[in-house]
């Protein structure tokens, strides 16, 4: 087939929909190893968009490539928490082996290794990607034999099973995880009670969203509905947040892999509260291993008359569609999430107007976690007065973290909201005399970072709201290096709309790495604090807002771990004044004293 | 209009609809902005048009005018954020003021003049930006590129061309396209005719075989500060 | 600014001590200085409150302890470096003055290119200078891999732009700044070409 004729197919698939631009330049790339200049035109072309619209998109997420890559594409998950499992050694003598440099594509074409922000396997990392296919546990051995079966080209496909094995790793189960329900009960109560009974149902179950934000569902769910479809072909859509890109991060996973009759569940009874009709799930382009999957399971439940034109025998119709990212932690963002599923770069929209009004193509939508979703399920099936009692007042339910980092059981652990910290570091083996912990980072690099005065605090919206992440450091973690890598995810993830976040998240990294390579004064730490004061608050979105959190927080708390590192109390340069010789040095052949800067020394003028 | 709010406690008065931004140009207050213009829909990106409203920060361009509503607009707080956001933008990329055609013309330079800024303070970056001189009329240089998205803007809202796209992510990715596969402006239906053309509120898109034709010193900022060219944003 | 100075005020009419003054031009065009004599007859005035510590102008060539310390330039070579941070020594308080000086200005052109090519280009492949290679004498300052602007090595205190700054302008900020005013430029003064 030519590349012509692979494209059409792609797009004849897609129907030459624009706002499925995504799938089609995943599947063609897929195909073609990268998206050249000409297939992009092909397919502006084809749906009718400007070429430089498309070109926006396919150079916006880190997964399309503008560029010929290597046949193997090896991704190392780049998270804190891979760090701490050795992945920077690992992927230095991959490289050492392959005789590349980080980020480079090999002389022949074979292969590139590089980094990617943490791609969810934090229980079980060190993790990379090869050609977008987790690998988890990696080991200096495994490195070895990868290199091998590289070197060798073997086909992905062909390599040993046991490598892609993703565990569950559910440790703690409550009334989520343990629901007991078979596929189509939660549903069939749902439709007993009717939408407006379902709705007042998840509103006196106070039921909250799961995403971190802890927006009321009820409220939001209502707003949907009561908003008017508009235009040409008005509709209300339910939109599935399974972009699952905050650091630390797994939950979603899980309920995926093992949960996701439940999840799907939710989706539909959400869609029949809203009064929708189509489902839209957005699958994080980390977790394209379970797109297969999760296609047979919705295919599975429209043969069970749970998908589709008259669900259970009633007049409800509703199906579900699964839409794949491609690498960008923005996404997760419900108004930048939108946009992608549009087929646009994920930049989050301007709001008002919110979603609930004017979401997916315009038309009313209700975005929702993963978690949320599966949470509705257990109030159609029993009702809000036996799923309030769970939880606490103000939040009602279960929460599942996702606990990784220095801990002997890390995983899945779900508990009734109001649990304290002290109480999950007991729990999976991270307590008094375990390990010795001195920080526990919660809901991620945007969220908060607690130290052991703080471990009687509770998991609750009233008082330490999260997406779930719950990564663990012991006392022998520097966390400046904790708080440097996730500065780098910032930079990485910023999606550049805003000057202070796509500015700021580069000065804030630079400034880190100028610490961490022994040239800082307290006058970097005055402008860390400045920058801090300048993007909370001015950047467009909670990206730009919360990115400097981990550095406030880690300045506050651990101080010393910053000032012990500073060069001097005087400004100090970022660079290495001898080493920015080196180039003058190694052309002229010189090495006299006058051709080095003996540091700090004051008056050597005069040469 | 009878509808009120205040804007450093001067009262403004607005029509339903309108932001504070629409609502306080057209009463001849500046606020300061780089992104914005009068002609086209809001973009909010650039911050420069941060102020307080009810002492939380917003972007007074996409933020609705209500009446009673207390805006801080010039006080030192929010000045001194915008001064460091413009050093931010002046370090991205590679503003070098008397080389530049557009000198004396440009907003960016001449909302610095006006928020006082000395230095870009923050170590420069430097980037490697393109320079296209494939269109028979118009240069573009993108070295002095502020990500405005003006252009995209005007080609798309204006001109129903859509030659230029903001794509690209984070510092060094983002950029604007031209729609065109080699890449280049010459292989467009850009004219220097077009609104495009004209609407750069920096030194990117400049008209070919035209320099200097006002000497640096007396051209529009050199002979007012640009808070006193409120007016023609107001219409 | 920690640093008190003394200044010549209405209160106070006896002679103060002279502000010691020194200024240098490192990679610049010496178009600033230039503009510092724009001050014209004001220079004398100016002659009663301040004097010369080293600067192209009086000959002097090591800096040492100043009041005031004005500069001229970025820097290009390991020279530029070392009058910087003599300067920041000697200096209570640092001005960088002009265009070049404060973010590299024409000799930044080249940054982004390598210096290594640079070179090779300049004195290797160019007919007409490429005879005698790469110059290597001990006496010439080795470039730098980057230009930078002065803020990027040492601490600044006051900026003063333009491309030069009008002599205006630098008779402001200097009389500003004798008589213990923050030194504001306005419009008209401060710009940056």
């Amino acid at each position: 087939m030519s590349d012509t004729d692979t494209i059409d197919a792609v797009l004849d698939r897609h129907h030459r929909n624009g706002t499925r631009l995504m799938q089609i330049l995943r599947e063609t790339q897929e195909q073609l190893g990268w998206l050249s200049p000409a297939t992009l035109t092909i397919i502006a072309k084809a749906v009718a968009w400007p070429r430089a619209m498309v070109e926006g998109t396919a150079d916006f997420y880190s997964f399309f490539h503008t560029r010929p890559l290597g046949r193997y594409r090896v991704l190392w998950s780049d998270n804190i928490t891979d760090r701490m499992l050795g992945n920077t050694d690992l992927m230095e003598s991959m490289c050492k082996k392959l005789w590349l440099e980080p980020g480079r594509v090999s002389e022949d074409g074979l292969v590139s290794v590089d980094t990617t922000s943490c791609t969810g396997m934090c229980d079980q990392g060190p993790a990379v990607l090869v050609n977008y296919r987790p690998i988890t546990r990696m080991t200096p051995a495994r490195v070895g034999e990868m290199v091998g079966l590289i070197r060798s080209e073997t086909p992905v496909a062909k390599w040993p099973v046991e490598w892609f094995a993703v565990d569950d790793n559910i440790r703690r189960k409550d009334i989520l995880l343990d629901h007991g329900l078979v596929a189509g009960q939660a549903l069939a109560a749902a439709l007993e009670l009717g939408a407006e009974k379902m709705l007042a149902e998840i509103k006196a179950a106070r039921l909250r969203g799961r995403g971190g934000a802890g927006f009321g569902t009820g409220l939001k769910w209502e707003a949907c509905r009561n908003a008017e479809g508009h235009g040409a072909h008005p509709a209300h859509y339910v939109v599935c947040n399974a972009d699952e890109g905050e650091p630390g991060t797994f939950k979603d996973r899980v309920l995926l892999t093992s949960y996701a009759d439940l999840v799907f569940e939710g989706m539909s009874i959400a869609g029949l509260v809203v009064g929708a009709k189509k489902g839209l799930l957005y699958l994080r382009g980390e977790y394209h291993y379970l797109l297969d999957p999760l296609e047979s399971a919705l295919a599975t439940r429209r043969q069970a008359g749970l998908l589709g034109a008259n669900i259970l025998g009633t007049s409800f119709e509703f199906d579900i569609e699964i839409h794949l990212g491609a690498g960008a932690y923005i996404c997760g963002e419900e108004s930048a999430l939108i946009e992608s599923l549009e087929g646009k770069p994920g930049r989050p929209r301007i709001r008002p107007p919110f979603p609930v009004t004017h979401g997916y193509l315009d038309q009313p939508t209700t975005v929702n976690n993963v978690e949320t979703l599966a949470a509705s399920c257990l109030i159609a099936a029993h009702g809000s007065e036996w799923y309030a009692r769970h939880g606490t007042e103000k939040s009602t339910g279960s929460k599942l973290l996702s606990v990784s980092g220095d801990c002997e059981r890390p995983g899945i652990y779900e508990y009734p909201y109001g649990v304290t910290v002290r109480q999950v570091l007991e729990d999976c083996g991270a307590g008094f005399g375990k390990c010795d912990c001195q920080a526990v980072q919660i809901s991620g690099p945007s969220g908060l970072c607690l130290t052991a005065a703080e471990f009687d605090r509770r998991i609750a919206f009233e008082d330490i709201p999260t997406a779930g992440a719950f990564m663990v450091f012991d006392e022998s973690r520097d966390m400046f290096e904790v708080a440097r890598n996730f500065a780098h995810f910032f930079a990485h993830e910023s999606c550049g709309f805003c000057t202070p976040c796509r500015v700021g998240t580069t000065l804030v990294r630079n400034l880190m790495d100028k610490i961490a390579n022994r040239h800082g004064s307290p006058y970097d730490i005055d402008e860390l604090f400045k920058l801090h004061r300048l993007m909370q608050g001015a950047s467009h979105c909670g990206l730009g807002n919360s990115a400097c959190n981990p550095i406030f927080d880690t300045l506050n708390k651990f101080r010393p771990a910053y000032e012990r590192r500073l060069m001097s109390l005087d400004y100090e340069p970022a660079f290495d004044l001898d080493a920015a010789l080196s180039q003058a040095r190694q052309m002229t052949g010189r090495d006299d004293a006058a051709a080095h800067f003996s540091a700090h020394l004051p008056n050597e003028a005069e040469a | 209009m009878n509808d009120t709010f205040q804007l450093d406690g001067e009262d403004i008065p607005f029509a339903p609809g309108q932001t504070i931004m629409q609502a306080a140009t057209a009463h001849g207050v500046y606020i300061p902005h780089l992104c914005w213009h009068p002609d086209f829909s809001a973009h909010g990106s650039c911050k420069l048009c941060t102020v307080k409203v009810n002492g939380r920060f917003g972007s007074s361009c996409i933020t609705q005018a209500q009446p009673g509503l207390e805006v801080e607009n010039r006080s030192m707080e929010l000045d001194e954020k915008r001064r460091t956001l413009l050093q931010m933008l002046f370090v991205e990329g590679n503003h070098f003021c008397p080389s530049c055609e557009k000198s004396g013309n440009c907003r960016l330079q001449a909302t610095a003049y006006e928020l006082n800024m000395m230095s870009p303070h923050f170590d420069m970056f430097y980037p490697n930006r393109p320079v296209d001189a494939s269109h028979p009329d118009v240069l573009l240089d993108f070295n002095r590129c502020i990500m405005c998205s003006l252009c995209v803007a005007a080609s798309r809202d204006a001109d129903g061309k859509n030659v230029f796209y903001m794509g690209g992510r984070g510092l060094l990715g983002r950029r604007v396209h031209i729609s065109s596969e080699s890449g280049h402006l010459g292989d467009t239906d850009f004219a220097v005719t077009d609104r495009a053309a004209s609407i750069c509120p920096v030194g990117v898109i400049l008209p070919k075989r035209k320099g200097f034709a006002v000497p640096i010193g007396q051209r529009k900022y050199d002979l007012a500060p640009i808070s006193e060219h409120v007016a023609e944003d107001a219409s | 600014m920690n640093a008190p100075m003394n200044v010549t005020t209405n209160a106070n009419p006896a002679p103060a001590k002279k502000l010691r003054v020194a200024t240098a031009s490192l990679a610049g065009c010496f178009g600033c200085h230039m503009s510092i004599l724009d001050i014209d007859e004001r220079l004398l005035t100016l002659l009663d409150l301040i004097e010369f510590d080293r600067t192209p102008l009086t000959d002097i060539k090591r800096c040492g302890p100043c009041d005031l310390g004005i500069i001229e330039g970025g820097l290009c070579n390991a020279e530029n470096v070392h009058v910087l941070r003599e300067f920041r020594q000697n200096c209570k308080i640092l001005v960088a003055l002009g265009a070049c000086a404060i973010n590299g200005g024409l000799p930044a052109q080249r940054n982004h290119l390598d210096l290594r090519d640079v070179l090779e280009e300049v004195y290797q492949t160019e007919y007409l200078v490429s005879h005698g290679g790469i110059p290597n004498d001990p006496e010439l300052p080795l470039p730098l891999n980057k230009v930078h602007p002065i803020h990027e090595v040492v601490k600044v205190d006051y900026f003063l732009p333009g491309c030069p700054p009008p002599a205006d302008a630098i008779w402001k900020f200097l009389t500003d700044l004798l008589a213990g005013r923050t030194p504001a430029l306005g419009h008209g003064l401060l710009h940056y070409d």
